[in-house]
């Protein structure tokens, strides 16, 4: 066998690891060991294609690998738990600006080359350039957003859809002319920085809320890229790698959609969250008054309670309330309260994420249920303690069609005997949408930081 | 390679992403974001193969942002994915895991 095929064959031990891990990623027992199969499958692939002929200049390989360690490695292991969605966009723009910045060197590398470059893998070059850009600076604005470095809110401006087309159809358009003949680097250049604008204008318009949806598709994006960069290298595990991602990342983003009953292009072109004035309104007129209770008076309710549900929302990944709701939840469940805590699919910025949070705080797993599971038992519920969420409980989703979350499926909490709803402030929540909850006669409000607010009742529930 | 034998490998592993994915509970979507998120830093394998024959400086220095960017995606990628499922551990339904808090 040669030294090629050594390396093809090593090749496809690593991609037969990635789907192996991604298999074990399925079962909560299985999931770290996978997540540690695939990362040896990465270790496999580099190994790969160290060993080829081609290589040279180890001294900017080990800089590349350096940096990137010494970047990567403290940043993941120092973000919160509750910061990982934004860090999970910051990993996932870099590979696809590593996508884009490959399809410019490799341009550079076959242009010289005699005769011109074969129509697919210029065509490849293009197309993991646009993607890879586009995803690039959209996971940077995305994690902007998270890390409220500017304004979650949608940024909205007249003709932004029919700009943000003509941009993308002029970086297409330009794509296609180097495809089919002008072999000039700067069109590559030009296609790059335009999709990158594109990138960052498309998901400017795009609220907070949306965020968790934007990063799967960009993770899909990058997957694409890398994908398609496999073409211009002729590498089958780029190839497969990357396919694997983008496959997968384009199911989660449906996914993601239909548990908010919206479409993808409505999440993408609905600038979601801005505030139309009709539906502002509308809340208002309903008015009612807010009521809000001391902790003490929240204490007696939990406590002489025969059934407490929870819902967590992205307020307590913000105030990192989890161990003190489940050091609540014990005191609680010790007066002979049943409690269990109800995970709306979106609520916090990711999926999963309020599952995350509590798994930190080794909540039992029985206690989670998931939406379908959760609202039927609303019903027989005394107190629905809700801890940081808003848009995920909002009334509207069912009966205001003017709201921009009309038809997404929500945690009826309002179908319980009261509701105690944990929040900062009247402020409307990331989406900025006014929540008609808590104008409920049911509901009472605690207001303040969720943690305080929680050490608070744990004190006044002990002292009962 | 042949161009008809690389795109019948894209198909297939499209198929296999779709399959792999599609019976993941909710409560493991976020580690899973972050684990494919992390292979497709393979991408950084790109860099590596390009940078021998890259040709001048401002080549040579796109590449290296490119491993760079790679190699933070692949190592950042997998260790917070790790970071995220070591907090499943405890979730076993057997009541003993849990009393270590």
């Amino acid at each position: 066998m040669s030294r090629n095929d050594w390396i093809q064959l090593l090749y496809i031990v690593a991609f037969s690891m990635f789907i192996i891990g991604l298999r074990m990623l399925r079962g909560p027992r299985t999931a770290v060991r996978g997540n540690q199969i695939a990362a040896v499958g990465m270790a496999v692939a580099v190994f790969a294609t160290l060993l080829n002929e081609a290589i040279g200049d180890w001294i900017l390989i080990v800089v590349g690998v350096a940096i990137g360690t010494a970047v990567g490695v403290p940043a993941a292991r120092s973000v919160k738990m509750t910061a990982m969605p934004q860090m999970v966009a910051l990993f996932n723009g870099v590979g696809g600006g590593a996508a884009a910045l490959i399809a410019l060197a490799e341009l550079h590398r076959i242009l010289p080359e005699p005769g011109r470059p074969k129509i697919d893998i210029a065509l490849a070059i293009a197309l993991s350039a646009l993607i890879g850009a586009i995803s690039f600076a959209g996971s940077m604005v995305a994690f902007a957003k998270l890390q409220e470095l500017i304004r979650g809110r949608p940024i909205t401006y007249p003709g932004q859809q029919f700009g943000n087309l003509a941009l993308l159809a002029v970086c297409v358009a330009l794509s296609i002319t180097l495809v089919s003949g002008v072999q000039d680097e700067w069109l590559l250049w030009v296609v790059i920085g335009g999709a990158t604008l594109f990138g960052v204008l498309f998901v400017l318009p795009i609220g907070g809320a949306d965020m968790p949806v934007v990063i799967s598709l960009l993770n899909a994006f990058t997957g694409l890229a890398v994908a398609i960069g496999g073409f211009e290298l002729e590498n089958n595990v780029l190839i497969v790698a990357g396919m694997l991602v983008g496959a997968s990342g384009t199911l989660l983003t449906v996914l993601m959609g239909r548990a908010m009953n919206r479409s993808i292009a409505n999440v993408l072109f609905g600038a979601f969250g801005q505030v139309s004035a009709g539906a502002a309104a509308a809340a208002e007129i309903d008015g009612g008054t807010v009521r809000s209770a001391t902790a003490e008076d929240v204490a007696v309710m939990l406590a002489y309670a025969h059934k407490v549900v929870f819902v967590p929302g992205y307020g307590l990944a913000v105030a990192q309330a989890q161990h003190d709701v489940r050091q609540l939840a014990d005191l609680l469940e010790k007066k002979g309260v049943e409690v269990s805590y109800a995970i709306h699919p979106v609520a916090g910025r990711m999926p999963g994420h309020m599952n995350v949070l509590l798994a930190e705080a080794n909540v039992p797993y029985p206690q989670l249920k998931e939406m379908d599971e959760a609202n039927p038992e609303f019903g027989r519920t005394d107190v629905v303690l809700v801890v940081g969420a808003n848009d995920v409980v909002n009334p509207d989703a069912r009966n205001n069609q003017g709201s921009p979350i009309y038809g997404m499926p929500i945690l009826n909490v309002d179908d319980a005997q009261s509701v105690v709803v944990l929040k900062r402030s009247m402020n409307p929540g990331f989406a900025g949408i006014e929540n008609p909850l808590f104008y409920n006669p049911k509901t009472v409000m605690l207001f303040g930081d969720a943690k305080e607010s929680m050490v608070k009742l744990i004190e006044d529930v002990k002292g009962l | 390679m042949d161009l008809l034998t690389e795109i019948a490998i894209l198909v297939l592993a499209a198929f296999v992403g779709f399959e792999v994915i599609s019976k993941v509970p909710n409560t493991l979507h976020t580690p899973l974001m972050s684990g494919t998120n992390a292979i497709h830093g393979i991408v950084v394998l790109g860099g590596i193969l390009l940078i021998g024959p890259a040709q001048g400086f401002l080549n040579d220095f796109l590449l290296v942002i490119a491993i760079a960017f790679g190699t933070i995606n692949v190592v950042g990628g997998f260790l917070v994915t790790d970071r995220m499922l070591e907090m499943f551990k405890g979730k076993k339904p057997d009541p003993k895991g849990e009393d270590e808090s």
